[in-house]
């Protein structure tokens, strides 16, 4: 590892940046508060009663981030909050518009999600200060690498289970728990497994590195070194096969092969990987006739349902793309309810951007991602250990996988997958998970961007000059 | 670690930038093609989201919208006197689309037209809500009104022209129907629209221009006007016809309703008595190119006849000579829709210059000013002024001394014919009862021709029927159209 070029280490107090995040959270605040007051002027010519209600939750709920980040973690990286405070409050206003619609809030539906999304919010934000206050220094996680392991095994499995699982559009990626509702392991596991990840190629990655044979001018990894590899690899074909869902499946793979190239620095680990997933996407794809349809849909979005010759999801999604076109129709005035269903206010809530606030819109939201990834990726090249480097670079790579496949889904870029936006989109899991995430990062990039103790202080330190690196 | 942990970041940009490539591609490339596609329901919601602009008789509006609920299409289409006014108006129906004026003119209804471009934009920038042009018809409400009602239950159109212009003043079918019922997208709506397709009577059939009928003897007119231009007869001269006409090549016979006037009659007495063998002797003699040529001068053949709504073609075919000779009384494969036989008799109440028929005035935007007005246009002259003054006095004969003495108008010049149409295998059907006319009046200038056509006339068979059941209607539209 050359620290060269990140030369963060310094005993000089480096800008705690505390001040820009409070500034940026404010608008990260005000945004959304102001979105919400456009729909309700665009809906009902009025501002919505609930106004000072959302204000005060979502300020509140950013004033607590912000004051226990500023206490426990005063070196963190300035960007990642506000950014995730803005997509959750824009996704709390987008699904708020979208409970306005009376054909998205059947009972059948489950009625309104605003407010039931807010207090999974709030508890996301509680995670977040938890983890805050509780893990002092990331490299506590590398304790637990194999009980994450064996956590993120059950946390896959769990939905494959009889009873605990649940089907839902074809996809088992749902666990019910009698009286609390339902839950996406796969959004936990996915942090889970990024500490396993870190934990084992950390230990493990000198000799997946250093001995491999050159076959073919790449260098292949030793049988034994595979094993691991393999296993994996069958996890995530099992979750395609059993849970029919290929954005989790892709998530693990996508994620154990980036952490394994960037711990080893080969090359021939992606070219590998790649061949290995393709292979298992292929396979599955043309033995699975929900993968099909999914594929089937993503080559012809627009083509009408095979069954009952309905408009599908898909082209509904692509419809409400482009009547958005550059500016929108403005909050409010689209008409992305045409989808139908629950998937409107989570899998499908970008198109609801992409309708009302236009192709303008819908990229900020995009570049905020990107940000927040690259924020993400900033915090692992500033990371001093091995440890916080892999972690912070699998969970961010998850991140961006999750957003691209997600994305890329919704805008048939790629085949559609059972996955959620983070943050923006409906449902508890995602929004708890992601919190959770964020935190962890924000650990990490403290850690890198606090200045090394202080040097001792000597009697004859005015005499002498400390040269510092 | 570092330079792997740069690669996965430009990846992870790669991927972003990869999904800002595909939201520009298809909200800005493709988004004009999603946005107007067929399956995009937006379209019809945007469309039902205004009140549709009105189809207008007189200056009163014919049409009306109304704000519906429990649907996402805002507005829907209502008509007042739905049944009187549909072989005009069409429908316009959110699950069912339009036809007719209503979609001829769906740019101008609903405001989209390109014409209203100016005041889109006004209303935009003035915030007003966005309103559709109105249609202003050349229709005569009270000419409409005898039209219909005077063919009450039976089956059968009416199609009434101004003479001079070329303007429609009545159009009328039987049995109708109220495009109101199935307007909206309701499953009542749906209920309504299968009944009225499944109904045998086709009461959403416009029979004045979309159904064709054998003419029967009222295109004996047309056979008349072919002899006049000939040059070989004349109004009052013999045509040296028999009583019983042989047809040629043939050894059918073909007799007349009335007995002992036909043989040897002028032009004039055998229209009066509608002569069968005169006129069918006439065809033979004028022959099929010729035949053809008249009616097609009189607008026969014509399959882009568009008023706007575009009439069915009326057709004189190549016939063989026993064929054209049973063509010349409007019978064989000789078929016409009521419009065709009102501009026959209109072309000769207008001294042989036929007008081309038109059923919309103009075109008005929601500001009420004009963007466009129909020009009455000369669709051709079928005959010389000299042979239409005598097309004419024939026809007064028929009216004041013949079999159409029911269509009388005192104080107004009236000429007509009658017909009866056979049809069906053997003629065994009930035969249709035709009479074609013009009335004018010398005091107001004021002129109307009139086609009237009843299916299944339940008369009996002589030529009378045309007389008996058609010619009272014919009158009473005319009453209509002279302002009596």
């Amino acid at each position: 590892m050359s620290s060269s070029h990140t030369s963060t280490i310094s005993s000089v107090a480096a800008p705690s940046r505390r001040n820009t995040e409070l500034a940026m959270l404010v608008f990260a605040v005000l945004i959304p508060v102001f979105a919400y007051v456009n729909v309700g002027l665009a809906k009902e010519d009025t501002v919505p009663a609930g106004v000072f209600g959302y204000a005060a939750g979502l300020g509140c709920l950013a004033a607590v981030a912000h004051l226990v980040v500023r206490k426990f973690a005063p070196y963190s990286d300035p960007l990642l909050l506000p950014i995730a405070t803005l997509l959750n409050g824009l996704g709390l206003v987008l699904i708020w518009r979208l409970d306005q619609e009376p054909s998205l809030t059947t009972p059948a539906l489950g009625g309104p999600m605003a407010p039931g999304q807010l207090m999974w919010s709030a508890v996301g934000v509680g995670l977040f200060v938890v983890v805050l206050l509780f893990l002092k220094d990331h490299r506590v996680l590398q304790r637990y690498t194999y009980i994450s392991m064996a956590a993120a095994l059950v946390l896959l499995i769990m939905p494959m289970v009889p009873g605990l699982g649940a089907n839902v559009n074809g996809a088992r990626i749902w666990v019910r728990i009698p009286g609390l509702g339902s839950l996406q392991p796969g959004e936990f596991a996915k942090i889970v497994i990024a500490v396993f990840f870190a934990g084992y190629l950390m230990v493990k990655r000198d000799a997946l590195a250093l001995a491999s044979r050159r076959f073919m001018g790449l260098y292949l990894p030793r049988g034994r070194d595979l094993g691991p590899i393999l296993v994996i690899w069958g996890l995530s074909l099992m979750i395609l096969v059993f849970e029919t869902d290929l954005g989790t499946s892709l998530l693990f793979f996508g994620l154990f092969v980036i952490m394994l190239y960037v711990a080893t620095e080969r090359t021939s680990w992606i070219v590998f990987g790649l061949l290995l997933s393709a292979l298992g996407a292929v396979s599955v794809a043309s033995f699975n006739s929900h993968i099909g349809d999914r594929v089937d849909n993503w080559l012809n979005p627009l083509a009408r349902s095979p069954l009952n010759d309905g408009v599908t999801e898909t082209a509904q999604a692509m419809y409400s793309f482009g009547s958005g076109g550059l500016f929108g129709s403005g909050l409010g005035q689209g008409y992305s309810r045409l989808i139908g269903g629950i998937a409107t206010k989570s899998d499908y809530i970008l198109a609801t951007v992409g309708e009302e606030l236009g192709l303008t819109g819908l990229m900020a939201i995009v570049v905020l991602y990107g940000l927040l990834i690259e924020r993400g990726m900033r915090t692992a090249l500033a990371a001093r250990d091995p440890f916080g480097k892999l972690l912070a670079v699998g969970l961010s790579g998850a991140f961006a996988l999750q957003c691209f496949v997600v994305a890329g889904g919704v805008t048939a870029l790629i085949p559609l997958t059972g996955m959620t936006m983070p943050f923006l989109a409906q449902g508890g899991s995602s929004v708890i998970a992601n919190w959770a995430l964020i935190a962890i990062l924000l650990r990490i990039s403290d850690t890198a961007r606090r200045p090394a103790p202080a040097p001792a202080p000597s009697p004859d330190a005015e005499m002498t000059q400390v040269v510092r690196t | 670690m570092n330079k792997p942990l740069r690669r996965v970041a430009v990846f992870c940009g790669l991927l972003v930038i990869a999904l800002l490539v595909r939201v520009n591609w298809i909200q800005f490339v493709e988004a004009d093609e999603l946005r107007n596609h067929e399956d995009n329901r937006r379209v019809a919601i945007e469309r039902y989201a205004h009140p549709r602009g009105n189809i207008i008789v007189g200056d009163k509006a014919i049409t009306g919208s109304t704000e519906t609920s429990g649907s996402d299409f805002q507005y829907k289409r209502t008509y007042k006197d739905g049944p009187l006014w549909a072989p005009v108006t069409g429908y316009a129906s959110q699950a069912f689309g339009a036809n007719q004026l209503e979609a001829l003119n769906d740019g101008i209804l609903t405001g989209n037209d390109d014409r209203l471009f100016f005041n889109r934009t006004i209303d935009m920038i003035t915030g007003k809500d966005k309103k559709g042009g109105n249609v202003v018809t050349t229709l005569d409400a009270n000419v409409q009104k005898a039209a219909f009602e005077g063919l009450g239950d039976r089956k059968g159109a009416v199609a009434a022209i101004d003479p001079e212009t070329g303007a429609i003043l009545g159009l009328a079918s039987s049995p109708s129907y109220d495009p109101s019922s199935f307007a909206g997208n309701s499953n009542e709506d749906a209920k309504n629209w299968k009944s009225l397709n499944d109904d045998k009577d086709k009461p959403m059939l416009n029979r004045a221009l979309r159904e064709t009928y054998p003419p029967g003897s009222t295109f004996k007119v047309v056979t008349a006007a072919a002899a006049l231009e000939s040059g070989e007869f004349d109004m009052d001269e013999p045509t040296g016809a028999p009583e019983t006409y042989k047809l040629p090549l043939s050894t059918n016979t073909l007799g007349n309703e009335v007995k002992g006037v036909c043989k040897d009659a002028t032009l004039r007495e055998a229209l009066q008595w509608s002569c069968n063998s005169v006129y069918a002797m006439i065809s033979d003699k004028v022959g099929n190119e010729g035949m053809r040529e008249m009616s097609e001068k009189f607008g026969f053949g014509n399959a882009e006849l568009d008023t706007p709504v575009r009439a069915a073609e009326s057709i004189y075919p190549e016939m063989d000579r026993p064929q054209n000779a049973m063509g010349g009384i409007g019978q064989a494969s000789n078929r016409a829709t009521p419009l065709q036989m009102a501009m026959v008799a209109s072309a000769v109440a207008n001294d042989g210059e036929l007008m081309k028929p038109y059923m919309v005035e103009k075109l008005v935007a929601p500001n009420l000013n004009d963007i466009e007005v129909t020009q009455s246009e000369k669709l051709s002259e079928p005959l010389s002024g000299e042979n239409a003054q005598k097309m004419q006095q024939m026809m007064e004969t028929v009216v004041n001394e013949g079999t159409g003495s029911n269509a009388r108008i005192d104080g107004a010049t009236v000429g007509g014919k009658t017909g009866t149409a056979q049809h069906g295998i053997d003629n065994r059907d009930l035969p249709y009862a035709w009479f074609i006319s013009y009335a004018k009046d010398p005091d107001s200038d004021k002129q109307i021709a009139v086609a009237v056509v009843v299916e299944d006339a339940s008369a009996n068979r002589d030529d009378i029927s045309g007389g008996g059941v058609a010619a009272p209607i014919a009158k009473s539209v005319m009453e209509a159209g002279l302002g009596r």
